[in-house]
């Protein structure tokens, strides 16, 4: 017996293999890759046979959230042995067909890779022995399926296709998950077993309805029932292979699937019975309707299959246990004869060039084999004795005609099934006479003859399976589906026989009546339906995939973009105007009625000094606002002086880190901000009575807002600072600070230490926003006005002209030049205030972060002493390694703490001796805190040299513009 | 002491959400910085004023927290001055590519209609 542990074998084969097939340059190898590895899966899928011929169920159970009740289980019963047969067997004769199909110079390791990445999402999908892990499969499939459909991804019609299959069946598929939550709810348990065992008690709850309705949507969307069946028409732009495999053969029988599997859960009530056969027998007539008007083979197909659905879906849906069998027994029967008929419609294409029923004619005599293999299938469809479909079709007729419930409904199943047959053998007449008799065809784009032997095998194995089974059905499929029908039914399977002839009786009589119908309908209507437009008269205008497009077109793009115009504006200030007030809002109403704020109204003694300091800063801040308009570098200015007031703060009030590091940011800051205001507008004093109303109006609301908001953060401020102090984390901080962090400035180890994880994101930020600003400028493309000289330029090149013995730029060159002499000679004594700022950082105020900010600010320093080229041509730190190597060494330090079994950034601290220096900290805390160093280091000259370098580009691009004009 | 801090802050924040909501992207980016400032002061200031006493340890012996400053808010401001300084380096970078791209500093990309 083979152990259930081959069952996670077979489940995760296809999957690994597809994995390595997508790397894969070889088309032999990759073929011969995915052909064994779909043969071997059958074989596996095959080892379980001896026990699932007994009734037995083989189980594997991975626990996966136990808690949740999800598990990997793995289950193999009779008719998950079928799928899974087709699955896998299908898949081997599909992958030898694809490999003459798709021409070498298609991508084919993607597509192998894909058809292996389905066949593994589908065993996992029939394998599922519960119900969520079943539905990720499921889900699985579209996805699958819609990289399938869309494989030539520069058809249009192949995206589009793909898209629609992909929002339809994906949807049934999130209506599924609800459902099965639903059942697992009332079930109490997601194992299908349990689930299956507990129908009676399902039926018989209030939330039956809900969830049998999305299992059906689910189930109908999945397997193309009308109303959902036109996605699948759209999906025949994929490679035909896909076609026959996917869209025939085995992914839209999922819906039946599962109809079929959970008959026991949901069926026998009367709304089960109406909904599903009803719905069964709408789309079995009318995808047999519409395919005989279809003019593309593969289109003919489509609704072939679509018919053939509806048909499975109506013997689910009469449920009757003789019904079911009939039901599984049509699905083998369909998978084969359709899937060889798609491989005939491929090869047809592949020779002639076309598809159109209409040009292709008397194929029979350029290609004899595959015009025997068409007839052979093509009668399997149509359901002529001797082949298999015959006998499938004859059960259906029996199941029709048996009295269930005496509804109208009821009463007219015989009619409705004799009909849609009757089509379904007109259209396979029309496919196999226009195509393969009459005279041979003269205009098509190629020249007609046979396919390589091995392009037809798969197909020729397929029409030799609908011969043997049609003809000793009993000895070849008999005992697969005596199993498959128990895993449904238990021990109610009835007494069938699954001989040709069963005497003259009503179903034989039914059988006759619809060929004969079928015949005449194709001897008198087929060229007035080959003159006619692509679908049947009248209805062929009304197209459910149109209608689709336009709901799509209504609910992604017209819709919103109405409800944006109503609801929004695209306009940034009324945005962030609302925003403050919401916030305002937000605080008031938390605030509010609240006694959490006690402010003690008693007035410290004041420091006159502080009171000056802040006096000028208020002063600052509101004469930046004021200036920003049209004295961009005096607001400039007066930022700077608003910063200097907030480090001094910090100062006054014991932070000597904060005030550092606000310095060193203040400058750089300051830098980047002078140096990009070259870039910015011109902007001359409007008058303000020029000024329309509304901006008045809004300028005050404006005012009265951004005041309501100073106000009430200084008074939070205010009641917050006169509050008792008392927190308990930042006592513990000072506590354990030396004790466990190995530094005595806390601050600095409370970021390198207890919180070193916020520092590394942080330092990631900063990183990230290095890049962006280097790559951002990459692209920059300044606008028109600023890229000529600047009046000052011009000036000084005027002065230079205009005087003997001076060059272009001598004017630049003499400018501060005592204190640009200074500023070259302070480079290395910055370099050592940032080693001493670094190094002292973990005892007391400095640190990593403090250091690379102050040597970057030695590199910027040299800017302003001189020109762009003359740093450029001297840097020789390369910043995006530096950034990098930052990083790398902050992860690697935190990653240390690992081998000696610690989390992620566990700290060890020592001091060590140094020679000269001293006791210098020796935490792992300050390796962290050189990535610290090295990456500021790196991100803020990355940002210097990218807003640097423009001026210097764009001094180029004028110069040799100028040149050309010359 | 405390009342004049948070005039201050009150000052700053009242400045930079003024010019957080004017139309021109280089008010803006001055707003943002005012406001950081006022911001970070005011993180920092829930953390109460204490005069020299920089949370500075001695090394080893017992501590007594009362004697030091908040060294939570501190920390958490050190971050913030560096985010801050990030993001204006960043906006200003967009700034000047919107500028280049658009032709125009308004913060819409397109000047509003005369």
């Amino acid at each position: 017996m083979a152990p259930p542990s081959l069952l996670l074998l077979l489940l995760v084969l296809p999957f690994i293999s597809g994995l390595i097939v997508v790397t894969m340059q070889a088309r032999r190898a990759i073929v011969g890759v995915s052909a064994s590895v779909m043969a071997s899966a059958a074989a596996l899928v095959a080892l379980f046979w001896p026990v699932v011929r007994e009734g037995e169920i083989v189980r594997h159970v991975t626990l996966w959230l136990p808690q949740q009740g999800i598990n990997l289980t793995l289950r193999l019963d009779g008719l998950s042995f079928i799928f899974a047969m087709m699955v896998t067997g299908i898949g081997f004769l599909v992958v030898i067909y694809a490999r003459y199909y798709l021409s070498s110079k298609e991508p084919v390791p993607r597509f192998f890779s894909l058809l292996l990445l389905f066949a593994g999402a589908m065993n996992g999908m029939l394998l599922s022995g519960n119900i969520v892990v079943m539905v990720v499969f499921w889900e699985m499939t579209s996805l699958v399926s819609f990289l399938l459909i869309g494989f030539w991804r520069t058809n249009g019609a192949a995206r589009d296709g793909a898209r629609m299959a992909l929002i339809i069946t994906a949807t049934g598929g999130l209506c599924l998950l609800a459902s099965m939550l639903l059942v697992g709810h009332v079930a109490g348990s997601y194992d299908l077993d349990r689930v299956l065992a507990s129908g009676d008690k399902l039926r018989a709850h209030p939330l039956y309805l809900p969830a049998l309705l999305l299992f059906l949507i689910g189930c109908f969307t999945k397997s193309a029932q009308f109303p959902f069946h036109f996605w699948l028409p759209n999906a025949m732009s994929a490679p035909t292979p896909v076609s026959a495999y996917l869209h025939s053969a085995t992914m839209v029988k999922m819906g039946v699937f599962l109809l079929i599997r959970f008959v026991p859960v949901f069926g026998g009530t009367e709304i089960w019975f109406n909904l599903v056969a009803g719905v069964g027998l709408a789309t079995l007539v009318i995808g047999a309707v519409i395919a005989l008007f279809r003019h593309d083979l593969k289109g003919l197909l489509a609704y072939s299959t679509i018919s053939h659905l509806g048909l499975i879906t109506a013997l689910v849906g009469i449920g009757s246990p003789e019904a079911i069998v009939a039901a599984i027994f049509h699905v083998m029967n369909h998978a084969v004869f359709k899937a060889s008929l798609f491989m005939a419609a491929g090869i047809i294409d592949h020779e002639t060039g076309t598809r159109d029923i209409r040009r292709l004619s008397g194929l029979r005599h350029a290609m004899p084999v595959t015009a025997a293999l068409a007839g052979v299938a093509c009668a399997a469809m149509a359901g002529v004795p001797l082949l298999n479909g015959f006998l499938s079709k004859e059960m259906f007729f029996a199941e029709t005609f048996a009295w269930h419930s005496g509804s109208v409904f009821d009463n007219a199943m015989p009619y409705i099934a004799v009909l849609g047959t009757a089509f379904s053998v007109a259209y396979s007449l029309r496919f196999l006479l226009s195509v393969f008799f009459g005279p041979p065809a003269t205009d098509l784009p190629k020249e007609a003859h046979e396919p390589v032997a091995w392009m037809r095998r798969p197909a020729e194995i397929l029409g030799v399976l609908c011969l043997v089974i049609g003809i000793f059905p009993a000895v070849t499929i008999g005992p697969a589906l005596a199993a498959g029908a128990r895993a449904v039914l238990g021990e109610g399977v009835p007494d069938y026989s699954l001989a040709l002839w069963h005497g003259v009786n009503a179903p034989l009589i039914m059988s006759i009546i619809a060929i004969v119908l079928g015949a005449l309908i194709y001897g008198l209507f087929h060229r007035a339906i080959a003159q006619g437009p692509e679908g049947p008269p009248l209805l062929w205008r009304l197209r459910g995939a149109r209608m689709f497009d336009a709901t799509l077109v209504q609910g992604t793009w017209q819709i919103p973009r109405r409800a944006i115009r109503l609801f929004g504006t695209v306009r940034l200030q009324p945005q962030v105007r609302l925003l403050v007030i919401l916030g305002i809002l937000a605080v008031a109403s938390a605030l509010w009625g609240s006694n959490a704020l006690r402010p003690v109204w008693e007035l410290s003694p004041v420091d006159p000094v502080f009171l000056l300091l802040w006096v000028a800063g208020a002063a600052c801040a509101i004469g930046a606002a004021w200036y920003a308009k049209y004295h961009r570098f005096a607001a400039l200015t007066l930022l700077g002086g608003a910063g200097l007031v907030t480090s001094a703060t910090f100062v006054w009030f014991s932070a000597p880190d904060l005030a550092v590091t606000q310095l060193l940011v203040e400058i750089v800051t300051t830098v980047l901000l002078l140096l990009g205001l070259r870039w910015l507008p011109r902007r001359k004093v409007e008058i303000a009575a020029a000024e329309g109303r509304k901006a008045k109006i809004r300028r005050r609301v404006d005012l009265a807002v951004a005041l309501v908001c100073g106000t009430g953060v200084a008074a939070l401020s205010y009641a917050v600072m006169t509050m008792p102090a008392g927190n308990l984390a930042s006592d513990w901080f000072l506590e354990h600070a030396y004790a466990e962090g190995g530094g005595t400035n806390v601050v600095n180890v409370i970021l390198v230490d207890f919180r070193g994880f916020d520092t590394l994101g942080e330092m990631t930020v900063l990183a990230i926003v290095g890049l962006t600003v280097f790559a951002l400028l990459r692209r920059f493309r300044p606008a028109i006005e600023s890229n000529e000289v600047t009046a000052q330029q011009r000036l000084q090149n005027e002065y230079d002209d205009a005087a003997d013995g001076r060059k272009r730029g001598d004017t630049v060159r003499d400018y501060l030049m005592v204190a640009s002499v200074i500023m070259h000679w302070m480079f290395p004594v910055i370099i050592m205030l940032a080693a001493m700022l670094f190094f002292r950082g973990h005892d007391l105020p400095g640190g990593g972060f403090a250091g690379g900010v102050a040597l970057a600010i030695a590199f910027l320093l040299q800017y302003l002493a001189a020109d762009v080229t003359w740093v450029e041509d001297r840097l020789r730190i390369l910043p995006v390694r530096w950034i990098a190597i930052g990083l790398l060494i902050s992860t690697a330090v935190g990653m240390g703490s690992w081998i000696f079994g610690y989390p992620f950034l566990t700290a060890h601290s020592q001091y060590i001796h140094i020679p000269l220096i001293g006791d210098v900290p020796a935490a792992t805390a300050l390796l962290f805190d050189v990535g610290v160093f090295v990456l500021v280091v790196g991100a803020v000259v990355l940002m210097q040299v990218a807003i640097a370098h423009q001026s210097l580009r764009w001094y180029r691009a004028r110069e040799k513009a100028e040149g050309e004009e010359g | 002491m405390e009342l004049i801090l948070a005039l201050g802050i009150g000052a700053l924040v009242a400045s930079g959400t003024w010019l957080v909501m004017r139309p021109r992207s280089f008010q803006v980016i001055i707003g943002l910085c005012l406001l950081s400032y006022g911001v970070n002061l005011f993180i920092f200031s829930m953390g109460r004023l204490r005069i020299g006493a920089a949370a500075i340890m001695p090394k080893g012996g017992v501590v007594d927290p009362s004697l030091y400053a908040d060294p939570i808010p501190q920390a958490l401001v050190l971050t913030a001055i560096v985010i801050s300084f990030a993001t204006t380096a960043l906006f200003l970078v967009v700034l000047l590519a919107s500028r280049g791209f658009m032709g125009t500093d308004h913060v819409d990309g397109k000047d509003p209609k005369r």
